[in-house]
């Protein structure tokens, strides 16, 4: 009982990663934008977030926990958004191929956040935003005591973590039930019957793309800030994160409410290897934990079987996905 | 009468073409317009720029008297303009509701409810069969065409223009977008109408503009026309209107067809127990409402589709007979049994969309001769013959066939099946989306074909030409063969009829 818990206590930080980064990715692939940069945009967010925190806790004698949170998330967004802003001038503007471009920003992220991640490391392996981090990982007090194991398992998050399922749900009712989300389906769905229709295309694609990116950022800024302690190394992990992300989108069939049980479910299934001795009883040996890694993706592949096979137009990605919009094209 | 439309001096150039040269127009208040014109003399493009697609590159629109500018399809909503085009403008997985909702003025509440309320109070006054919650892919291109008409009632479009509305519709499915044509006349919208089937702007409309190469040639009481007098305008000289059908010489038995069933891919039975010959020197034709097994019949034919045991197929050549059921399409093909498949999209089979006419060309024939380069001496000059015996219009064989109108793109597709000398050869919807000149030029390469001894499977919509062109009609209903008639005796009722209504048994061998 204990190990599920410890196994819970470590799947929900995972999935928020994630579900931050699909909800993003969502919201742009619901424009027709296929971007690939997620893992970038990842990056840029994550660092931009943990530099500016960073700069803002070195430069000042007693740091203002609320203040580090809000600068954070603003450089966080602000960086990842441009990043999306990239995207959309290159594939949209100059309808660049969408692949490639979202592969690129993938590599340009993560060497911008690499390059200047050096500067501020300055030949220590790791620097730390400890005052940050704190306010990013802040529980309520007295959960653990109160509210028993429902405490310990729901209310024992920092609050990025709600933010994120309260995020999934209103997007779920962005897309169902406003107007400006069904323009936006309708975008990714058939552009050329949406601007017959009156819907300004290039905008809702430049927003989605933008927005999204911003998003998506979130979940590297919840990866360094909360996740990793608030502390910056030069690793790779967050590159592994951002694709994960991206399967979640097609595990979740585009469906925001699907990625609150869909991100935990990739959570647990990623530390299945850690738990899988405990509290199944299964022992593998060390050298196949990253073969057990790869379940996530392997569901994917699976629920992208299924959903083939159940030909349900509903579980498709929209139509028009990864194509570039030009009205005058004969 | 007020006009709701006028058009002055307008030009549109695609880079070195001219869509539009000084085409001037009106259109009046409570009126049905034919626009006649062949395949690429710019009726489309036309009606685009007063649909806000394209800009005009020079002249004025004038919408009930008032000089516009019309930049986007919005500001032609503004105006009361929708434009039905072919390809249909609604978004797949919505219902018909949401795509109704779709795009609708900012400044109304957003209330599924309300607008549920005054898109069915539109169907019942001009009497629109539509269930509002079914998804558009469910849909028959009749219900979406419809859908299309009620979103564009619902914004309160007072012009409404139809691009070739019939091109897809069965007689019946017209005959019910006639009715409401008419009702909307009635009450006083205008109506153009973009079309090049001759008999339904003689039915509907009350006035016909034609167009030729681009350019405005003149405007005519539907009263005061006549089939030759509106063909001579939109082609430019006389035409002969008349198919020439000759009797059939020696006939000889080509293909045997016993038992033929066909399962789709979803398990459904799409071909029932199908029994018929094929002669030579004859044009068979097959009729039967879009989607009731000709396509599999064809392709079964041609060994593109899995066949149920028990079917059988022989095909008797000059010397021996052979099963082709089990043969590769390969083989079927080379014992001279050509697929000129034209299917709804006609860059789907048969040819390259992005390859000029030589490629296309050499499709077929890349694996012939002996050196492991191919050949492109041969192709190129098939496809020099096919321009210039089908009269082709390209810039040239090499320019991607995709840029070509579609007339032409079934000429290149035609052409390179009938050089091939086929013995058998099937042609599926060969004249869709074809003007009348150049659907004559098809129906005369077949029967040129027919006098040469070929055995001709012509797959139709148009009931008038399959009984004007054809010996013998196979009529399909719901994948069984519904009875087999003689071109020259049977009625339009009789196919009708033995199209829609599965009499018992069926079938004739």
């Amino acid at each position: 009982m204990e190990n599920l818990v410890a196994w819970i206590l470590r799947a929900i930080p995972f999935g928020t990663i994630i579900m931050f980064g699909g909800m993003g990715e969502t919201l742009t692939e619901k424009s027709g934008n296929l971007n690939l940069g997620v893992p970038g945009i990842m990056y840029l967010g994550g660092f931009a977030g943990f530099a500016s925190a960073y700069f803002y806790e070195t430069s000042t004698p007693n740091p203002v926990p609320a203040l580090c949170v809000v600068i954070a998330l603003l450089s966080c967004v602000g960086a990842a958004m441009l990043g999306g802003l990239i995207f959309s001038f290159l594939t949209i503007t100059l309808r660049a191929n969408q692949n490639v471009t979202g592969l690129a920003l993938t590599i340009f992220g993560q060497g911008v956040a690499n390059f200047f991640g050096v500067r501020i490391l300055d030949g220590a392996t790791y620097s730390a935003a400890p005052v940050t981090y704190s306010a990013f990982s802040a529980k309520l007090p007295g959960v653990t005591e109160h509210f028993g194991l429902f405490g310990r398992l729901v209310l024992n998050y920092g609050f990025l973590v709600y933010a994120a399922v309260i995020l999934a749900v209103a997007l779920h009712f962005f897309f169902k039930r406003t107007r400006t989300g069904l323009n936006l389906r309708a975008v990714g769905e058939s552009p050329a019957t949406a601007d017959a229709a009156g819907v300004h295309v290039i905008r809702y694609k430049y927003l989605a793309t933008c927005i999204g990116a911003g998003i998506s950022g979130i979940g590297g800024l919840y990866y360094v800030l909360d996740y990793s302690q608030g502390i910056w190394a030069t690793t790779g992990q967050m590159e592994a994160l951002g694709w994960l992300a991206v399967a979640l989108v097609i595990f979740t069939t585009w469906k925001p409410l699907n990625a609150i049980w869909g991100a935990y479910l990739f959570g647990m299934l990623y530390w299945l290897y850690m738990f899988l001795p405990d509290v199944l009883g299964i022992h593998v040996a060390s050298y196949m934990t990253d073969l057990i890694q790869m379940v996530p993706y392997v569901v994917t592949i699976l629920v992208l079987i299924v959903a083939s096979f159940r030909k349900k137009k509903e579980n498709q990605p929209p139509a028009s996905l990864g194509l570039s919009y030009f009205r005058e094209e004969r | 009468m007020e006009n709701a439309i006028e058009l002055r001096h307008v030009t549109k150039t695609f880079g070195r073409v001219t869509a539009n040269r000084d085409v001037s127009l009106e259109l009046k208040k409570g009126e049905i317009l034919s626009l006649l014109g062949e395949n690429g003399s710019g009726k489309t493009t036309l009606m685009n720029m007063i649909a806000g697609i394209y800009y005009p590159d020079e002249g004025e629109i004038f919408v009930n008297g008032r000089r516009v500018e019309i930049r986007s399809p919005k500001d032609a909503y503004n105006l009361g303009i929708a434009m039905i085009h072919q390809h249909f403008k609604l978004v797949d997985v919505f219902t018909a509701l949401e795509n109704i909702a779709l795009g609708l003025d900012k400044k109304e509440k957003y209330d599924l409810a309300a607008i549920r309320k005054r898109a069915g109070e539109i169907c019942e006054k001009y009497r629109f069969d539509l269930d509002l919650n079914q998804k558009v892919y469910e849909m028959s291109v009749s219900q979406k065409q419809t859908l299309e008409i009620v979103k564009a009632l619902f914004r309160g479009a007072d012009i409404l223009i139809l691009d070739e509305p019939t091109a897809v519709l069965t007689p019946q499915e017209t005959e019910k977008l006639f009715d409401v044509l008419r009702n909307m006349r009635k009450d006083s919208k205008s109506v153009v109408l973009i079309t090049h089937k001759l008999h339904e702007v003689l039915e509907i409309s009350n006035r016909v503009a034609i167009l030729r190469k681009g350019e405005y040639v003149g405007t005519v009481e539907t009263k005061d026309a006549t089939e030759s007098l509106l063909t001579e305008m939109m082609v430019g000289q006389k035409v002969e209107l008349n198919i020439h059908r000759s009797q059939p010489e020696n006939p000889r038995k080509r293909l045997e067809i016993r038992g033929l069933t066909v399962y789709s891919r979803e398990g459904v039975k799409v071909l029932d127990d199908i029994s018929f010959d094929v002669y030579s020197g004859e044009i068979l034709g097959i009729a039967g409402v879009s989607g009731n097994g000709q396509k599999e019949l064809l392709e079964a034919i041609a060994g593109l589709q899995g066949t149920a045991e028990n079917s059988s197929i022989t095909f008797y050549g000059d010397d021996a007979k052979m099963q082709l059921i089990g043969m590769t399409p390969r083989k079927i093909r080379d014992a001279g049994i050509h697929l000129s498949f034209v299917p709804e999209d006609r860059l789907g089979m048969g040819l390259v969309g992005s390859m000029g006419m030589i490629d296309n060309m050499m499709l077929k024939s890349y694996d012939s001769g002996k050196s492991f380069l191919a050949d492109r001496k041969g192709p190129r000059e098939l496809a020099e013959k096919v321009k210039e015996e089908l009269g082709v219009v390209t810039p040239g064989v090499n320019t991607p066939v995709s840029r070509l109108s579609g007339g032409n793109v079934q000429k290149v597709l035609v052409g390179r099946e009938i050089a091939a000398d086929p013995i058998v050869l099937m042609t599926a919807y060969a004249v869709r989306g074809l003007d009348i000149h150049t659907s004559y030029t098809i129906y005369h390469l077949l029967n040129e074909q027919k006098e040469k001894g070929v055995a001709v499977i012509y797959v139709g919509e148009d009931l008038d030409v399959l009984l004007d062109l054809c010996d013998r009609i196979f009529v399909l209903c719901g994948g069984k063969g519904n009875g087999m008639l003689d071109g020259r005796t049977a009625t339009k009722e009789q196919v009708g009829l033995l199209m829609t209504n599965l009499k018992n048994g069926g079938g004739e061998s």
